[in-house]
């Protein structure tokens, strides 16, 4: 689903984030991705989404060669996956129902489509009767789960959250975590970056760990 | 080897893209019919703002078109003049009646000539002491001053001005003339003023047009920055620059459209209040001359300029400001 092969990201001015970092996530896959703040989570995942683009190496996603990738294209390949961002990016003048919309809005669906797929994720994530209400007036746990209802509505192949559990109380993150892996239950690929360290520790699932921009253990399953 | 079947690959699911596109219109109407609406509804949800960007461009647009119009109706009350652009020659004292009439005769058959009337001193002089009121001053004069006078009216095709004064000089080099003159050659020369302010106005479009589309291309570019974070969150979900675009675009035409409308009203409202006093001045004039207002055809101009001007501006704004945006 994921492949780096030495692949390298220096931001202008010369910090290397990412540095000859190799690995390959099968598809169907889950894996953790772990290491304090500026080791280059953050980077990865935005690499792997195309909101940043490799300086060396070559990335494939879903077995399409990305690195060189043309700017048009970009949006077809961020189509096939859902990203959860832990400030969860939603947008405050829509309802909730309008958000988690918004991607098979941008796909063109139908307008009866919609209404069924946007429910149908809702449902799943124990917010339908929420779905009149603005995000202002949920709290933090439900806001981070309509940013998952958003990331899941297209069905994608492939999910990326960012510290999804980064302002949560335990208990929610445990439940967040146990979403994640429903989802992975179905056959979508998931790859979440977090250091919660603890959290992670009590899942069964492989762990990348990342320092200053080196892949420095690899966790069965992750090779 | 494997490299080159995965680009085959690649461009065979691009050009699938393309086509299921192209084949399904309906896709296309559906985003083009809900992105329209939606910024509509944008538009209305902040109507009063909308309106007073609009009312700017409505003011805009409606000078303009005001002064279009004006000119449309001096140039339609110049032109009725101008059918009966005929010429008078006076002829010289003490030529006499047979003698005018001989003169009659012979210029009838020149081919510039449409026709000409005769007017003897003595239909003159009672013409005259009607038209004036001193009739009665006039019946104390020993003998009549006034000469006779050819009415010449010029064929069709001589009726131009470069045309019509070879026809005055021809009449001019006539022994029996004293004078030749145009009767309306202050119309022809108000045909030419006309013409100027045609340029004038053509000018002030130019400008009042650019004046509409920085108008618009400033309101979207506010409109970018205020929508900013909007933008950001469905490039990331995959939106393509045509879908981030498309609103901002929907919304230059939904403003140049509402300005046009506007501009319309502007106009006849104008145009109304103008109405009575010019009927009255032209009722001084013995003339039932009334100020016509925005034809159909110029009205639909009108509001696809309008359009139009709405899409250049938001396309600009969009070209520069949309780029910019992007998630990092």
């Amino acid at each position: 689903m994921i492949r780096f092969t030495n692949v390298s990201k220096r931001y202008p001015g010369g910090y290397e984030a990412l540095s000859n970092i190799s690995f390959h996530m099968e598809k169907g896959a889950m894996a953790f991705l772990t290491g304090h703040s500026g080791a280059g989570k953050s980077t990865l995942l935005k690499l792997v989404a195309l909101i940043e683009r490799t300086t060396r190496g070559q990335l494939f996603v879903d077995g399409q060669n990305v690195t060189a990738i043309s700017r048009r294209r970009i949006p077809f390949i961020r189509r096939k996956i859902g990203f959860i961002f832990q400030e969860h990016h939603l947008l405050f003048d829509r309802t909730v129902f309008d958000n988690v919309a918004l991607p098979l809005i941008i796909a063109g669906y139908r307008h009866q489509d919609i209404g069924r797929r946007v429910r149908a994720a809702l449902d799943k994530l124990g917010l339908l009767s929420k779905e009149r209400l603005y995000p202002i007036t949920l709290s933090g746990g439900e806001q981070q789960r309509v940013g998952i209802a958003r990331a899941v509505v297209n069905k994608p192949m492939l999910l990326l959250a960012d510290e999804p559990t980064g302002n949560l109380d335990p208990e929610l993150s445990r439940e967040i975590m146990a979403l994640f892996s429903l989802f992975n239950d179905v056959g979508v690929s998931v790859l979440i970056a977090s250091h919660d360290i603890p959290l992670i520790e009590q899942l069964d699932y492989p762990v990348m760990s990342l320092d200053q921009g080196r892949l420095v253990t690899t966790a069965a399953g992750a090779a | 080897m494997n490299r080159s079947r995965k680009n085959r690959r690649q461009s065979q699911h691009r050009w699938q893209d393309r086509l299921r596109l192209v084949l399904s219109p309906g896709i296309f109407l559906r985003r083009h019919t809900q992105v329209a609406f939606d910024s509509l509804g944008r538009l209305y949800q902040n109507w009063l703002p909308t309106l007073m960007t609009a009312a700017v461009i409505a003011i805009a647009l409606a000078m303009p078109s005001g002064l279009y119009l004006l000119l449309g109706n001096l140039e339609r009350l110049s032109g009725s003049w101008d059918g009966q652009a005929s010429m008078s020659v006076f002829l010289k004292q003490g030529i006499k009646t047979d003698k005018a009439q001989a003169l009659v005769s012979q210029v009838s058959d020149w081919p510039e000539v449409a026709s000409v009337q005769l007017i003897t001193p003595e239909q003159a002089l009672e013409e005259f002491g009607q038209q004036s009121g001193f009739a009665d001053v006039l019946g104390v004069l020993e003998e009549n001053p006034l000469p006779f006078v050819l009415i010449v009216l010029p064929a069709s095709e001589h009726l131009d001005p470069a045309a019509a004064s070879a026809l005055r000089d021809r009449f001019s080099q006539l022994p029996e003339t004293e004078l030749a003159q145009l009767d309306l050659q202050w119309v022809q020369r108000l045909r030419a003023i006309l013409d100027i302010a045609h340029r004038v106005i053509l000018i002030i479009s130019g400008l009042l047009a650019l004046a509409v589309m920085l108008v618009i291309g400033n309101t979207i570019r506010l409109e970018i920055q205020n929508r900013r974070e909007e933008i950001l969150v469905t490039k990331l979900i995959g939106a393509t620059n045509g879908f981030v675009r498309r609103p901002f675009l929907y919304s230059g035409i939904w403003y140049g459209a509402l300005g046009a409308l506007i501009a319309w009203l502007v106009v006849e409202a104008g145009f109304w209040l103008l109405s009575e006093p010019v009927s009255r001045l032209a009722g001084l004039y013995h003339s039932d001359f009334s100020l016509e207002t925005l034809p159909f055809q110029l009205l639909a101009i009108l509001i696809a300029g309008g359009t139009l001007l709405g899409l250049l501006g938001s396309w600009l704004a969009v070209g520069r400001h949309l780029d910019a945006v992007e998630p990092t």
